[in-house]
């Protein structure tokens, strides 16, 4: 198991990530990358299955993903604005070096990290390390309630945020049940607009790599991992291994039910629930707590307004009738 | 319009609108939130949820006015200008919050540019209905006017 220090990764870990991925890409390039299932079902929602028995926190997924990923990361090109009201507005700003660094948790820098698990369960002694980033949500709130359309889910289940069209209002992360988006101020369309009064910056999280996806290869975190803890294919496959190996190893199952289904599914020797008791939680550090569907409650209104029209228009015919009814009446007498 | 219809069509819309523009994350920076009896406003699934049942209501009595406009009463008075480009853009903002609401569902999804066309939408025919709903209370300009005045100006 291994600690998660900031700025761990040195140059020679660098220098020896982009090997290994260079020669990842070659493999990739010779049509070893994405298995064939994941290629076929570029329309279907794609799920990574993570068996976090094998996880050894080497985080070699976390240099991976901030080393392919990086081209995506937020530069700021002017001074940051002064945002009104002062009092109210967080800016929120990870690029000085040492910031950027930062590896253990998720930040605009640092799409994914490991979570480290340690105590007892059943009379043992268990230490666990977890890779945790973007639950990729099959009805993701973040995209549901961006007022922008900034946020979004891909045919292919994965679920983006747009850096040319977010404002950073940070909606997402409000309504995220993990929180995992992370802004960087200073950023992005609303230095064009009203920087001081509207927007903060840009939000930031994993994009499941989905430019390599649709390239037919793995993203980096799957791909670079020595251990193969993480395993991506169509949904209803990953499930049914996730379902095969919760059986054999009498484990647990995180992410299926989780927020009305994630494409992210977690498997444990360990229940959930004590996992969460031990991890590190806070800003930047997902819990992992069970999870009711976030958009149910407003969802379970849609009938009513399904009826709300017929309603009208039945309440218009009533009267239409009775009005007639006593029309004729009167005509009679 | 009965005075209880008006009042039911007046409250929905005010509030839809209020809880509309709490879909943007503005009323927590800005404090409107932290008026007492409003904090609600900054919680964003409760500011769908009351939008939803504004709409609810909004939906039943618009249907209602207009059927019982078309049965009843369409040969006696006719929409003015004004009240027809009303229509229209009510027409909008209620198209435009369907799709939002189908967005919603967990069964279906659309591709990112069409959602940000019908954000865009809904957002701007509100915005347009509102100043013509403004233009119309200081302009006291109707829906209707009788068929035998319709030489009349609006």
């Amino acid at each position: 198991m291994s600690s998660t220090d900031s700025g761990r990764s040195g140059p020679s870990r660098r220098s020896f990530l982009k090997a290994s991925l260079a020669t990842a890409g070659a493999v990739a390039a010779s049509s070893l990358s994405a298995p064939p299932a994941v290629r076929a079902a570029s329309s279907k929602e794609l799920a990574t299955l993570l068996d976090i028995r094998k996880c050894i926190g080497c985080e070699a997924c976390v240099d991976a993903c901030r080393e392919v990923n990086e081209a995506k990361f937020p530069e700021l090109k002017a001074p940051m604005p002064t945002m009104y009201p002062t009092s109210r507005v967080k800016t929120a700003d990870w690029s000085s070096p040492n910031k950027r660094a930062v590896q253990n948790r998720l930040t605009p820098y640092n799409w994914l990290y490991i979570q480290s698990a340690e105590g007892t369960y059943n009379g043992k002694e268990y230490s666990l390390t977890m890779p945790r980033r973007c639950m990729h949500c099959q009805n993701p709130p973040c995209a549901n309630l961006c007022p922008w359309g900034s946020a979004f889910k891909q045919e292919n289940g994965i679920v983006r945020i747009d850096p040319e069209m977010c404002l950073g209002g940070s909606k997402c992360k409000s309504v995220c049940p993990w929180n995992i988006p992370e802004r960087q101020s200073g950023v992005g369309l609303y230095m064009d607009i009203l920087p001081q009064y509207a927007g903060n910056g840009v939000m930031y999280k994993c994009d499941r790599c989905y430019n390599r996806i649709a390239q037919g290869e793995l993203p980096a975190c799957v791909e670079i991992c020595p251990e193969k803890v993480q395993k991506i294919g169509p949904r209803d496959e990953i499930l049914k291994e996730a379902h095969a190996i919760a059986k054999e190893i009498n484990g647990f199952i995180y992410g299926e039910k989780e927020n009305g289904g994630t494409n992210t599914i977690y498997v444990s020797p360990v229940p959930f629930e004590e996992l969460n008791k031990v991890i590190d939680k806070g800003p930047g550090r997902p819990h992992l707590k069970p999870v009711q569907d976030s958009m149910a409650q407003a969802n379970n209104l849609v009938p009513a307004l399904a009826i709300a029209p017929l309603a009208g228009i039945l309440g218009a015919l009533g009267r239409f009738y009775k009005w007639g009814r006593k029309a004729d009446k009167e005509a009679k007498s | 319009m009965t005075r209880t219809l008006k009042w039911l069509y007046i409250a929905a819309l005010a509030v839809m609108a209020f809880s509309g523009f709490g879909q943007m994350p503005i009323f927590k920076r800005y404090y409107l939130s932290d008026i007492p009896g409003f904090g609600w406003a900054a919680n964003f699934y409760t500011n769908l949820e009351v939008h939803y049942l504004a709409a609810i209501v909004l939906l039943a009595v618009v249907f209602f006015l207009v059927l019982n406009w078309l049965l009843g009463r369409r040969g006696r008075t006719r929409l003015t200008g004004m009240g027809l480009l009303r229509g229209a853009v009510l027409a909008l903002v209620l198209v435009t919050g369907l799709f939002m609401l189908l967005k919603n569902l967990s069964s279906v999804s659309f591709s990112q540019n069409l959602v940000i066309v019908m954000n865009l939408a809904h957002l701007g025919s509100v915005m347009l209905f509102l100043f013509l709903a403004l233009g119309c209370l200081i302009g006291r300009c109707r829906w209707l006017r009788p068929v035998d005045q319709g030489l009349q100006a609006d």
